[in-house]
């Protein structure tokens, strides 16, 4: 429990010298441009991917499984229902936990291999803020990134649904048009996006502060970033549970 | 000049360094010399002041500065340049940017002049052509000199150097040396230099400390060292010479 309280600790000390005061606003702009290219561009394929093929599943499971309950549901609410899996959980949370894995482990190891490689005390002797020049441009550059990731998530993943359902004639196109509309409550795509630019926070926070703390060699970066995506994804976990009671209930 | 006063670092308790005093002049190369795990990196960062102190006092000319505060220590911070062991260039920058780096954060000068500035740098440590290539491009002895026009691009009054040979073969030590020698005295700067190669201490040793389980026991010049009769200086020196 101690070494909880020690760690915590450590976390908020090393975000107070995040957010204090930084050196040149020019430099930082373009830093922050540099990771929203590195950390958000370079994810839009892989959210791409796995959003069209789990849009594709969830409308193919409503269908059969819906059908095999013998339930006489209208066909339109497969193409709810996939809306608002996407919605509420999926291009939110499940997507906040593959770019934990993604995003997560490519910060920790590489503030972790600047820590071992003495780029960060190169830093410091120069008089660089190190914690706010390296971590603060990959927060705002996530924070704002990721919600734009969670949406083009959504609209993949219902387009995916869409292309299965007129592929295999699950029904017509119109049908599942009117489903998406069906019933829908803009207050739950800004959750969805609320949630994400926390988790964003999160992911990014948690994985600079073990890189940045990782010990003096390159076994402990390894274990800095496998540490960071574990840890991360449970915040994750925890914080969706949260941010569910305060935001939906 | 840097003088330090009975300095004393401890890492979980225990003594790493147990009270080193020294003073390092300007205008020449100050080396530390001692075996692997000495202490000489450690000294060298609590001097400038990566490390917190447990114990004495650092003098930078008539400046306290183990007493200063964060804010006022960096506003000393544009006169010390430092080359770490490895470089420590930044991955992600060219041998240009990362030279321009310094320039960008503090000084006020106009993009052509930073320019002209680098060139200069680069120039001073024969580098020209390598001003595009990315450090994982280059050579460890190119990394060494990119790390020479880094810290000297401030024209600062303090130089620190952390084991400058390590991993170059023997001819390209002489040039750093050579190098780290000839813009000390240009530039009539303080120089302190980590080293545990016997080749260099009789090259640039202009003033020598001898660090043997975070004490000092001895000091003196390159002339000196020969003359010594410090039993564990001379074990220290025999196993040098017999590698
Ligand atoms: N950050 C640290 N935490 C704990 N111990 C350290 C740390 N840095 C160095 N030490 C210890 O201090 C001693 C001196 O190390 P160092 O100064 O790196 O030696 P060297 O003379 O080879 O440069 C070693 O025993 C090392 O284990
Ligand atoms: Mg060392």
């Amino acid at each position: 429990m101690n070494r909880v309280f020690g760690l915590v600790g450590r976390y908020m000390i090393l975000m107070a010298r995040v957010f204090s005061r930084p050196e040149k606003a020019r430099i930082y702009v373009r830093r922050t441009l540099f990771e929203m290219q590195g950390l958000g561009v370079n994810s839009i394929g892989l959210t791409f991917i796995i959003s069209i093929f789990i849009g594709a599943v969830t409308s193919l499971q409503m269908f059969t499984y819906l059908r095999g309950a013998g339930a006489i549901i209208p066909p339109h609410l497969i193409a709810f229902a996939t809306r608002e899996v996407l919605v509420l959980e999926f291009s939110s949370t499940v997507v906040a936990l593959i770019l934990a894995g993604k995003v997560g482990s490519s910060i920790a190891s590489e503030i972790g291999t600047m820590r071992i490689t003495e780029q960060i005390d190169a830093l410091e002797v120069m008089g660089v803020n190190s914690a706010g020049y390296l971590i603060l441009p990959k927060l705002i550059a996530t924070v704002i990134f990721f919600p734009m990731l969670a949406v083009i998530s959504i609209v993949v993943g219902v387009f995916g649904g869409y292309a299965v359902s007129i592929f295999v004639g699950l029904m017509p196109a119109d049908i599942y048009i009117e489903g998406l509309r069906y019933h829908f409550d803009v207050f739950s795509v800004s959750y969805s996006l609320i949630k994400m630019s926390i988790f964003a926070f999160l992911i990014t926070s948690v994985s600079a502060f073990y890189g940045y703390y990782a010990k003096d060699n390159s076994l402990e970066v390894g274990r800095a970033s496998t540490q960071a995506v574990v840890v991360s994804s449970v915040l994750v976990l925890v914080f969706d549970l949260i941010l569910t009671q305060l935001l939906l209930l | 000049m840097i003088h330090i006063d009975k300095l004393v670092k401890q890492f979980d308790g225990q003594d790493i360094l147990r009270g080193v005093d020294a003073t390092f002049e300007q205008g020449k190369t100050n080396l530390i010399i001692g075996q692997s795990g000495s202490g000489k990196t450690v000294l060298l960062k609590c001097i400038v002041g990566l490390h917190p102190i447990d114990g004495g006092a650092i003098y930078y000319d008539e400046v306290c500065f183990s007493s200063l505060d964060n804010s006022s220590r960096r506003g000393m911070r544009r006169d010390m340049g430092m080359i770490f062991q490895g470089g420590a260039l930044f991955d992600s920058q060219t041998v240009e940017e990362n030279v321009k780096f310094p320039l960008d954060l503090f000084s006020s000068q106009s993009e052509a002049e930073k320019r002209e500035r680098v060139q200069f740098c680069l120039n001073r440590v024969n580098l020209n052509g390598a001003g595009r290539l990315y450090p994982s491009e280059i050579s460890g002895g190119m990394i060494k000199r990119a790390a020479i026009a880094r810290a000297i691009v401030l024209n600062p009054k303090y130089l620190f150097c952390d084991e400058p040979n390590s991993g170059l073969d023997p001819k390209t030590s002489v040039v750093i040396d050579g190098l780290i020698a000839e813009i000390t005295a240009e530039y009539n700067m303080t120089t302190i230099i980590n080293t545990h190669d016997m080749n260099s201490v009789r090259r640039i040793g202009d003033t020598i400390i001898f660090i043997y389980q975070g004490n000092k026991l001895w000091q003196g010049t390159k002339e000196e060292i020969g003359r010594s009769d410090n039993r564990e200086l001379n074990d220290y020196i025999f196993a040098a010479e017999v590698k």
